[in-house]
């Protein structure tokens, strides 16, 4: 009977490929989200939308309040004021299990995986098959239904997590974040512990994602990764929205706007070296 | 992308297609698999094999009695009670928490069995049932105070020790002691009751058989689903062994009296652990909670509820290990639960293998733990030496026990097995 089922989800699994006309219905919609801890805003007044089918790159400097807003979005803290509507119902994202059941799904920058728990065990963690037998043949299969769709490099799902590669550990947690079929995934920088191989499948797979009509939050300091996978790119300054841009945008304004500035260290070093490559070419 | 339901070559096995990864199927190459888990600080159950191979030698070898069936039977009652205790402290340890008041506990337990049995002419049952409440109750207490009021299990453990010993004397008066009725079905149980050959036999058999059928139906579910599976003859011998092994213990001891019913208990418990732990979502959660709290909790685990269940179980199994030594004894006494109870269910777990440092662990690591401490402790009687040295040496076991620990958990760390 369990192999029936872990039959059904692969087949549900394999259905990936339903390329999606445009961004769909709102599936996420922050309005005003304040966040205080103690005497520090690190957050103020934040609007984001997210559609069905959309890829969202959250950008901004160190502390302008992404890992934050994510958390929040997460469960893991909750806003000092401000509402969340998910799939257009007020919601209150309690904690993470609440975040969880409405379908957002979260992947940390620290990945949150046991060490001491194998590949199979840390993918099902919270939301293991059959509570009081656990059914490990049929979780198994679905792991390594899922690290294949990746088309991950794991050697084994039986070794604890602590003998893997950061990548691998990357690939297991966004196995861990598809398993639930949620309707919106967080990224938390997906892309930083990966080697350049790694970092084109997780964006194949990012896209793969958006074709089965999931919205996708991505936070990334990589301005290449941005621009090529995400489809609005929302900047983050200081705990603000600071602008909105379409995946055409230029890196000097995408710059201009993390940093607040036109003048700044990047615009500064990127004429520098133009005005050297003219003297070299002249 | 990947076809499951096909029946599939070895090479195309799901779990098997990476090259990279050395998969131990021969004899040879499961001993060489294991020389390496054991290298990179994997130990398991090794380190109590040996120091029971090191520790039978010698009192062996300074007096034949040790290993004598009416010796080993008798170890085997002493066992009992201080092993249900040690199984709680498994379970605390599992989450990475501490339980340092399991001693008073089951002391104060033993206490209360014998007040409301003997002195307040309750119905037996009734009044272990009480007994076994309030340890529950006290374990829920201590949850209180950890989830709740952030207070160290250090601490809150370590003041419960105090209160519960208060609680005891307190109970007991100034009698300082009940007697608990000879001839009584709980004090025969604690000092009489063996199993009949048969059911012993038969019980032995029952172990190798089921591990081999739950073996066997494993491995055809996964050689369905095609992953790998462990071949028909390495089932049939690892169920044949357990089978020799097993006969040959019960066999041995049934020269003697047998095997005490109180020990089946035990095993019994540690077999119903063992399951809970590994192959239930509560046991995964335990381990989860116990390797990375914060990942566990968002993983959506109910991380106070885990550490609940825990602080709880383990005191009322304190509980249930004060009754059995209340059972043993044949009375309550102010000195139930004190001297070195406290640590020898600590160090019992410790040596049989599960990590102070939360989230690895099993519940044989109590049954085998308790069996070294055990035996050290009957040896060193035989041997008739002072109490002052018995200390001395079980301190110095359970720190050698630690430090193997520390050790092979840092190699594990280096090792990434960790």
């Amino acid at each position: 009977m369990n192999e029936e089922k872990a039959d059904a989800e692969m087949s549900t699994n394999s259905a990936v490929d339903h390329p999606q006309e445009g961004p769909g219905e709102l599936v996420l919609r922050l309005r005003g989200i304040s966040k205080n801890f103690g005497a520090v805003s690190a957050l103020a007044d934040v609007d984001l939308d997210v559609h069905a089918g959309e890829v969202v790159a959250l950008v901004g400097d160190n502390g302008a309040g992404k890992s934050t807003l994510v958390k929040i979005l997460a469960g893991v803290h909750q806003p000092t004021s401000g509402t969340i509507a998910f799939d257009g119902k007020d919601v209150v994202l309690s904690d993470p299990a609440t975040a969880l059941g409405l379908g957002i799904a979260t992947v940390f920058q620290d990945l949150a995986l046991c060490e001491n728990l194998d590949v199979v065990a840390n993918i099902f963690l919270g939301r293991e098959l059959d509570p009081l037998r656990l059914d490990e043949v049929s979780m198994e299969i679905r792991a390594w239904t899922l690290l294949n769709e990746l088309s991950a490099r794991i050697p084994s799902v039986r070794e604890p997590v602590a003998s893997l590669s950061g990548g691998q550990r990357q690939t297991v947690a966004i196995a861990r974040s598809l398993l639930t079929e949620p309707k919106l995934i967080l990224l938390d920088e997906p892309t930083a512990a990966l080697g350049v191989a790694q970092t084109a499948e997780v964006l194949d797979l990012i896209e793969r994602v958006r074709a089965r009509g999931l919205g996708v939050i991505v936070i990334s300091h990589n301005m290449e990764d941005v621009r090529a996978v995400a489809d609005r790119i929302v900047v983050l300054r200081l705990g603000r929205n600071n602008g909105e841009f379409g995946a055409d945008v230029s890196n000097q304004d995408l710059v201009t706007a993390i940093t607040g500035a036109d003048e700044n260290s990047v615009s500064r070093r990127a004429s520098r070296r133009r005005a050297q490559s003219h003297e070299v070419l002249t | 992308m990947t076809d499951n339901t096909q029946p599939v070559s070895r090479a195309q096995l799901l779990d098997r297609r990476d090259e990279r990864v050395a998969h131990a199927d021969t004899i040879g190459g499961m001993i060489g698999a294991f020389i390496d888990r054991v290298r990179s600080g994997d130990l398991g159950s090794l380190p109590v094999v040996v120091g029971l191979l090191v520790i039978c030698t010698a009192f062996q070898s300074l007096n034949p009695v040790f290993l004598a069936p009416d010796n080993l039977v008798n170890l085997l009652f002493d066992c009992s009670t201080v092993g249900v205790i040690s199984l709680g402290i498994v379970c605390i340890l599992m989450v990475g928490e501490i339980d340092l008041s399991v001693g008073s506990v089951s002391g104060f337990s033993s206490a209360l069995v014998g007040v409301l049995w003997v002195n307040q002419d309750w119905p037996v049952a009734l009044a272990i049932v009480a007994a076994l409440g309030l340890g529950a109750a006290i374990g829920a207490l201590y949850a209180f105070l950890f989830n709740r009021l952030g207070m160290p299990s250090f601490v809150s453990t370590l003041s419960g020790l105090l209160a519960w010993l208060g609680l005891q004397l307190y109970l007991l008066g100034s009698s300082g002691s009940i007697n608990l009725p000879y001839g009584s079905p709980l004090v025969n149980f604690g000092q009489m009751l063996v199993m009949p050959p048969i059911a012993s036999y038969a019980l032995a058999a029952l172990a190798g058989v089921v591990l081999f059928a739950t073996g066997y139906r494993m491995a055809a579910r996964r050689r369905a689903a095609g992953l790998s599976a462990s071949s028909l003859g390495r089932l049939l011998l690892k169920g044949a062994l357990v089978i020799i092994v097993l006969e040959f213990i019960v066999y041995y001891l049934n020269l003697a009296r047998g095997v005490p019913w109180m020990f089946g208990l035990f095993v019994g418990l540690c077999v119903v652990m063992n399951y809970a732990l590994k192959r239930t979502k509560w046991g995964r959660s335990m381990s989860a909670v116990g390797g990375n709290r914060e990942a566990a909790r968002r993983a959506g685990i109910n991380v106070r509820r885990i550490h609940a269940s825990a602080f709880m179980l383990c005191s009322t199994l304190a509980a249930a290990g004060g009754i059995l030594a209340a059972a043993r004894l044949a009375s309550s006494s102010q000195q139930a639960g004190t001297g070195d109870v406290n640590l020898n269910a600590i160090a019992a777990a410790v040596i049989g293998g599960t990590s102070l440092f939360g989230g690895r662990g099993s519940a044989y690591s109590a049954l085998l733990g308790i069996i070294v401490i055990q035996s050290i402790a009957s040896g060193l009687t035989l041997l008739d030496l002072s109490s002052s040295l018995r200390y001395m040496i079980t301190g110095a076991v359970l720190a050698i026990a630690v430090i193997v620990d520390s050790l092979a958990r840092r190699s594990r760390v280096s090792h990434g097995r960790a």
